[in-house]
């Protein structure tokens, strides 16, 4: 552990006695999610550090918990990271956002929304970034599965047949599923423009 | 932008892009217009969004570079540059003198690529049509021809490995970037004679969208941008990684933080970088080029397990603050590796400058701001 993270880590419990804290390796832990606005805020003013740059976001996904993980530099003394990070449960996650504390945030929130499901509560926008609203599932889970692009088509089984292909029952099912999803998804939802 | 303003009669929403030639790729801009004046502006971005994350996640480290290429395709170095230095943090390898020289040339002579494209496409989106943009594009190539030679490929150039570069250069190569550099200074000359004190430039660009040095910092702006607004903050001054410490640069700063500064802070940091250059081949040393530990590296990618941790390492690219965020499992494939991109984080602030502007002055600062959508989207 270097200086720097135990004196931010003693700073913080001094200065903020109610919040519940452990390092790990390089960075700091708050164990309720609830406090990293004020923790951020804290670290933002305090005379010491000024880490007034919010440099990345981060979400990553370890099974158990969902991670989000925040790397803060002090433009004013040029030191850094300081690095800080929340737990929460892969079942409705919810992170209070940054978003009141650095603007940098804003964009970063989204994307890890976007890609995790966590969701940042007082996000003055919280909408999907790279996806259309209306995608289901976050890809970047390690519980997400691609659907199977690898399925022929009717088309292509009527093609194979009348050159004299044997093509087995199982694919045959599959394409019926796929055009019936298609004309269902259709029928459900028509073409909207993204916004 | 909120309920009031669309409902206003005189407002008029309009789209730019995604298939609009001043947005320089797939972005979209929602823009309210009052007569031509913006008042408000959301981006809509994911046009060209391939997930890169999830993708290099089910790759090996080293087979992660060729696609780090297509992040800002443009300056493939300065990307390969990142990666490397995150993932030499993580597994701890140490890189050879000569390799760190070859790595430091070449990453300034990407910066020099990009800040030329940048200010010949700044001038076309000025309506200067393709006049400036051929000057700039004409000494680019005389760049991208160096990067083929030594690497292979002209933009794409997966150049850099774990440890060092995948080929040295010989003594004729240096002597081929010696003299290309050696050109830059009187071509900026020219280049600058021809637009720096331009009527035109000067009208369009001065005072026009500006951007505070608070709102500047609290946005998480990086790079020449951040600069512009008058803060001294390049990390290769902070963080001092690589060599950069051994080089004698200055880092150019901005008064206004308007488009005007942005673009000369631009021009001067070429010339920077153009010192940069002559002094490391004045330096390079001999000897190797590429750690030999990792040599069985390049023919089994699996070989290379970092213990389980996580590592976090950034770079000053052209466009700001490239940070690559790696977590290892102990497994040859990364458990999480997240791209910190300064294209995307740079556009925080497109909607405060642009609003009050005209929508001719928005597609200008979209052209400073210097977004490359590959890395946007990723």
């Amino acid at each position: 552990m270097d200086t720097q993270i135990s004196e931010v880590k003693t700073q913080l419990e001094t200065g903020l006695p109610d919040v519940k804290l452990r390092t790990i390796g390089n960075s700091i832990l708050l164990e309720n999610p609830e406090d990293l606005v004020r923790a951020a805020f804290f670290l933002k003013e305090a005379p010491a550090f000024r880490l007034d740059y919010l440099s990345s976001i981060t979400a990553a996904d370890y099974l158990d918990y969902l991670e989000s993980v925040y790397h803060l530099y002090s433009m004013e003394k040029k030191t850094g990271p300081i690095v800080l990070r929340v737990r929460v449960k892969r079942e409705a996650p919810r992170v209070p956002s940054l978003v009141p504390v650095y603007r940098s945030a804003d964009l970063q929130e989204r994307e890890a929304y976007d890609t995790f499901g966590i969701v940042y509560e007082g996000h003055p926008d919280l909408r999907r970034l790279f996806l259309w609203e209306g995608f289901e599932g976050y890809p970047l889970r390690k519980d997400y599965r691609q659907e199977d692009t690898d399925v022929l088509e009717i088309a292509d089984i009527e093609w194979l047949e009348k050159h004299g292909v044997n093509v087995p029952e199982k694919f045959k099912t599959q394409a019926r599923e796929l055009a019936a999803a298609g004309k269902r998804a259709l029928s459900e939802k028509p073409a909207q423009p993204r916004n | 932008m909120s309920e009031t303003i669309l409902n206003e009669p005189q407002t008029l929403e309009i789209n730019f892009g995604p298939q609009h030639p001043s947005t320089h790729g797939v972005f979209r801009m929602r823009a309210v217009l009052d007569g031509e004046t913006i008042r408000g502006l959301k981006l809509v971005i994911g046009y060209l969004h391939r997930n890169h994350e999830q993708i290099a996640e089910n790759l090996t480290y080293p087979g992660v570079f060729a696609y780090t290429d297509r992040l800002d395709y443009l300056n493939s170095m300065q990307n390969n540059f990142g990666y490397a230095l995150a993932a030499e943090k993580l597994a701890g390898i140490t890189v050879p003198e000569r390799a760190e020289y070859i790595r430091v040339i070449m990453a300034e002579l990407a910066r020099i690529v990009n800040h030329l494209l940048l200010v010949g496409f700044l001038l076309n989106d000025l309506g200067a049509f393709f006049t400036p943009c051929l000057y700039a594009v004409r000494e680019r190539e005389r760049i991208l021809d160096i990067f083929e030679d030594v690497s292979g490929s002209r933009m794409m150039c997966n150049y850099f490995r774990f440890g060092g570069v995948k080929n040295d250069l010989t003594e004729n190569q240096l002597g081929e970037i010696r003299k290309v550099v050696s050109r830059l200074p009187a071509f900026l000359d020219e280049f600058e004679a021809l637009l720096s004190k331009n009527e035109i430039l000067c009208m369009r660009c001065q005072n026009v969208g500006g951007l505070p040095k608070d709102l500047a910092v609290n946005a998480g702006i990086t790079g020449p941008m951040l600069r512009a607004s008058g803060i001294n903050y390049d990390i290769r001054k902070t963080d001092r990684y690589s060599i950069y410490d051994r080089f004698d640069f200055k880092v150019p700063l901005g008064q206004k933080g308007d488009v005007y500064d942005r673009y000369y802070v631009r021009i001067l940091e070429m010339r920077e970088s153009v010192k940069i250059v002559e002094q490391a081949i004045a330096g390079i040393p001999r000897g190797e080029f590429l750690n030999a530990k990792t040599l069985p590296l390049l023919r089994n990618p699996r070989l290379f397990k970092p213990a389980a941790g996580e590592a976090y390492g950034r770079i000053e690219s052209p466009k700001g603050e490239l940070g690559y965020y790696l977590v290892s499992d102990g497994t040859p494939q990364p458990w999480r590796y997240h791209v910190r991109a300064p294209s995307l984080i740079n556009l925080t602030v497109l909607e405060e400058m642009c609003v009050g502007q005209k929508i001719a002055d928005a597609i200008v600062i979209l052209g400073s701001i210097d977004i490359v959508l590959g890395e946007t989207d990723r």
